[in-house]
């Protein structure tokens, strides 16, 4: 059983989630993800790891309460028990000295691109951060990524902060911006991810895209998760989750993320995204 | 001298149309008369060729008397010095292909049922509720650690434990059990009867381990800083898909997704459980061995009304139990053989809607010694579907090579070992079981554990 240290609502249906859990703090890498089951009933659902601390052994990820697993989730409080926990898994994001990276985040991505971009200057990049949500109180960890980049570009759908609209406008937005990428690591929704892949596409940007398909083990056991990269099929827990979002086949992705749309119960709050996923 | 007895007894069954509707298990084992009565067909040969069939060697004869003489403690303590599993392998070993096939009653009539009977005094023993865990040695101040908590994992924690050695088992998943927890059905094999296994290798002291994916939690090096020695049992986890157009459409699993979804997470029980798993009604299924039938039975048993096993040779080289196959006939499983399928087909909603299929004929033997099946050009035709299970084979998980430098391993990513002991080509590092020989058998996974646990002793005990 793994203790929970915090679970706490940070925006209106975001949480961050602490799990005491020292063997994966002592291994976990930017871009990695667990996979845990809320309670003996749940299923085992994956999440990307967001922040770490050796010392205290606790691992920590943001969640977006969207069904029933992540509604358990919502109702743990410190001090509670969860029987599985396990991680790291997937492989590290790519940490390279790569010039100027932008990192783009949105829903649970806010949380989950903060270690990257650490790891990024770490290795002597430029970093800019660019962050989307609806409206600006659903914004969070701005100020992490403050600390960590350079500028930190925001985009809000309703324009009460920053630019106005939607991550359809980030070829605009890098030019008025005056940011040159050598790369783009984005980690949000899936749709998100692909509207970004196709603009970045046209400008040369290398593009990194951490895919979140459905996943039952994690170890490569199962190939639920599998996916077409550069026409090969893949599995996402052992081969990514991080891929080429200009090599990924996005329609067939999509199609497959809906399988169990009918069985699971619509989400009662939908997030930031035009359609969460 | 009573003349000889050729009619090997019957073992009570759930009929099939009552089957179909539960996943409990399908056969009912012996009573204790039947069984006597069957022991005592045994001819009690001088050179018994059924030990030469067993991949352990249990003394067969010897607890086939014990039964017929109705001494069934002494019967499980001849089988349990040999074979820590017996009501898994009473239930899952192939017997027609190893044991029984030696019997020499087989050769006019039927053999003895060699593994009813072993099933027989593992149930036995359980109902008894004897299963009291054998007296310790001291600890030997040597630490071992098990990476799967399959039957080569189990074998090995259990024999060394039982030599004093401190051992850990480590598994990914959050259940132990292997193979056992996760793809054999509950109909087969009841999860009660695994979690029985696991909890008397805990009884002998061994630490289990949950949720720890060796190579990812902790690599090989790092838990050879605290171990003096690991066995490797990670079974043969990664499954083969056909690699045929359409595999990516939305009704289409790896038998592996199809059975974990039911087994492990209990997705027969949706939505009492949070797993879920679809109600198909018309379901092929790709493969002609064990996990081919499971597949198709549990399709069955969540409600379809037509499933197909699909399979690219005949009858005669299905390499499943025939047991199972029979099982599987019976309760209704349309088999078509020498078929092959060539595309997967889609509806506008990315699912599966048709699977397109060429005929086959067997050619010339192959180097499996089974007629090769050649594809008949022009015999295209297809088949409405809603999922296809896709079950032909598995290969070992690159988990732990990719993850630990120096680790041999072969063309289809098996561990390589030294056959009689099974150390890998990294000091300390043992493995055996499916991730050696790739997909097999629950017994030979033992057997190779059996071996390595033996090897693992004699080399940490020299050192001492
Ligand atoms: C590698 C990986 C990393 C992930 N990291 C995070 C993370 O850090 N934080 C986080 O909140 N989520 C993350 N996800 C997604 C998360 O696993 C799902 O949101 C979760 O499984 C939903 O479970 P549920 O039972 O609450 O919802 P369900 O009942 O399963 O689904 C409810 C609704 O959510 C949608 N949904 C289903 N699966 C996903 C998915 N994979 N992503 C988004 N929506 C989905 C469904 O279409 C449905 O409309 C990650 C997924 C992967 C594969
Ligand atoms: C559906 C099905 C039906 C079968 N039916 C029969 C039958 O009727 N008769 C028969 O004899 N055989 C049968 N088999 C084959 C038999 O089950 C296997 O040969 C046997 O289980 C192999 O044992 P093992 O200990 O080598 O590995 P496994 O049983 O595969 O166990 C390996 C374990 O290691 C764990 N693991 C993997 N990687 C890691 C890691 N990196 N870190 C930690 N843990 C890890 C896995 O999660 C798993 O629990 C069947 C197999 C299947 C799939
Ligand atoms: S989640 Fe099962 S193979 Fe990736």
């Amino acid at each position: 059983m793994f203790p929970v240290v915090e679970r706490r609502m940070i925006v209106p249906n975001v949480h961050v989630l602490s799990i005491e859990a020292p063997e994966v703090a002592e291994s976990a890498r930017p871009g990695n993800f667990i996979i845990l089951r809320p309670d003996e009933q749940g299923e085992r659902i994956p999440l990307t790891i967001a922040d770490w601390d050796t010392s205290a052994g606790t691992v920590t990820s943001v969640f977006v309460q969207v069904g029933a697993s992540t509604a358990k989730l919502a109702r743990l409080k410190p001090g509670d028990r969860i029987p599985s926990y396990a991680g790291p898994l997937g492989h590290e994001t790519e940490i390279d000295r790569f010039g100027t990276v932008l990192v783009i985040g949105g829903c649970y991505g806010l949380g989950s691109i903060h270690p990257i971009a650490r790891a990024l200057k770490a290795a002597g990049n430029r970093v800019f951060a660019l962050i989307e949500a609806r409206s600006s109180y659903l914004l969070y960890w701005e100020d992490r990524l403050r600390a960590t980049c350079e500028r930190v570009v925001v985009i809000t759908r309703d324009g009460s902060r920053g630019y106005k609209g939607h991550v359809t406008r980030l070829a605009e937005i890098l030019a008025l911006e005056g940011i040159k990428p050598d790369r783009v690591i984005v980690h949000g929704c899936t749709y998100q991810m692909m509207e970004i892949s196709g603009q970045t596409q046209p400008l040369g940007i290398k593009t990194i895209v951490s895919m979140n398909p459905i996943m039952i083990d994690g170890t490569g056991m199962c190939g639920v998760c599998r996916l077409t990269v550069a026409g090969e099929t893949k599995f996402a827990c052992v081969d990514g989750p991080e891929f080429d979002g200009h090599e990924v086949d996005w329609e067939e992705f999509l199609a497959r993320r809906e399988s169990y749309s009918s069985e699971e119960v619509e989400p009662l709050h939908r997030s930031g995204c035009a359609s969460h996923f | 001298m009573s003349p000889v007895d050729y009619i090997r007894r019957p073992m009570p069954k759930q009929e099939p149309f009552e089957r179909v509707r539960n996943f409990d298990e399908v056969a009912l084992g012996y009573p204790a008369d039947v069984a006597r009565e069957e022991a005592s067909r045994c001819l009690a040969c001088k050179k018994p060729g059924c030990v030469d069939g067993c991949p352990v060697g249990i003394d067969i004869p010897g607890f086939i008397n014990c039964v017929a003489e109705g001494d069934f403690a002494m019967g499980i303590r001849k089988i349990k010095e040999t074979n820590a599993l017996p009501a898994v392998c009473g239930r899952v070993c192939p017997q027609e292909e190893q044991c029984e096939k030696n019997c020499v009653l087989g050769k006019k009539g039927d053999p003895v049922g060699i593994g009813r009977l072993e099933r027989f005094l593992a149930d036995w023993e359980a109902e008894k509720g004897a299963g009291e865990a054998p007296p310790l040695p001291p600890l030997n101040g040597k630490a071992v650690a098990v990476i799967g908590s399959g039957p080569a994992g189990i074998t090995v924690a259990a024999d060394l434990a039982l030599r004093g050695y401190e051992m850990t088992m480590f598994e990914a998943l959050h259940e132990a059990g292997g193979v056992l927890t996760y793809g054999i059905p509950e109909f087969r094999l009841p999860k009660a009867i695994v979690r029985r296994e696991v909890e008397y290798v805990r009884s002998l002291g061994v630490r289990l381990r949950l949720n720890f994916v060796v190579g990812k939690t902790r690599t090989i090096d790092s838990l050879l800083d605290s171990f003096d020695a690991i066995f490797v049992a990670a079974g043969a986890g990664l499954p083969w898909f056909l690699e045929i157009p359409g595999e990516n459409l939305n009704g289409v699993y790896s038998a592996n997704e199809y059975l974990t979804r039911c087994n492990l997470m209990r997705g027969f029980r949706f939505p009492a459980v949070d797993t879920p798993l679809k109600r198909s009604a018309r379901v092929a299924v790709f493969g002609g061995g064990n996990v081919a039938m499971d597949s198709a039975r549990t399709a069955l048993r969540l409600g379809a009304d037509e499933v197909h096993i699909v399979y690219r040779r005949s009858r005669e080289e299905l390499p499943a139990r025939a047991e199972e196959a029979e099982n599987a006939e019976e309760e209704g499983v349309i088999f078509d053989f020498l078929t092959l399928p060539v595309r997967l087909i889609g509806d506008e909603r990315g699912w599966l809607a048709e699977i397109e299929c060429r005929r086959m004929e067997l050619g010339e033997p192959d180097a499996s010694g089974r007629r090769r099946p050649i594809e008949i050009p022009g015999s295209e035709f297809s088949m409405s579907m809603d999922a296809s299970v896709c079950a032909i084979g598995n290969s070992p998980n690159p988990l732990i090579p990719m993850s630990t430098p120096g680790l041999d391993v072969g063309k289809r990513g098996n561990i390589v070992v030294e056959e009689e002991t099974g150390q890998t080509s990294r000091e300390r590092v043992w493995a055996g079981g499916d991730v050696v020989t790739g997909a097999a058998t629950v017994i030979s996974a033992m057997g190779a554990g059996r071996k390595a646990a033996r090897s693992i002793d004699q080399t940490l005990f020299a050192r001492r």
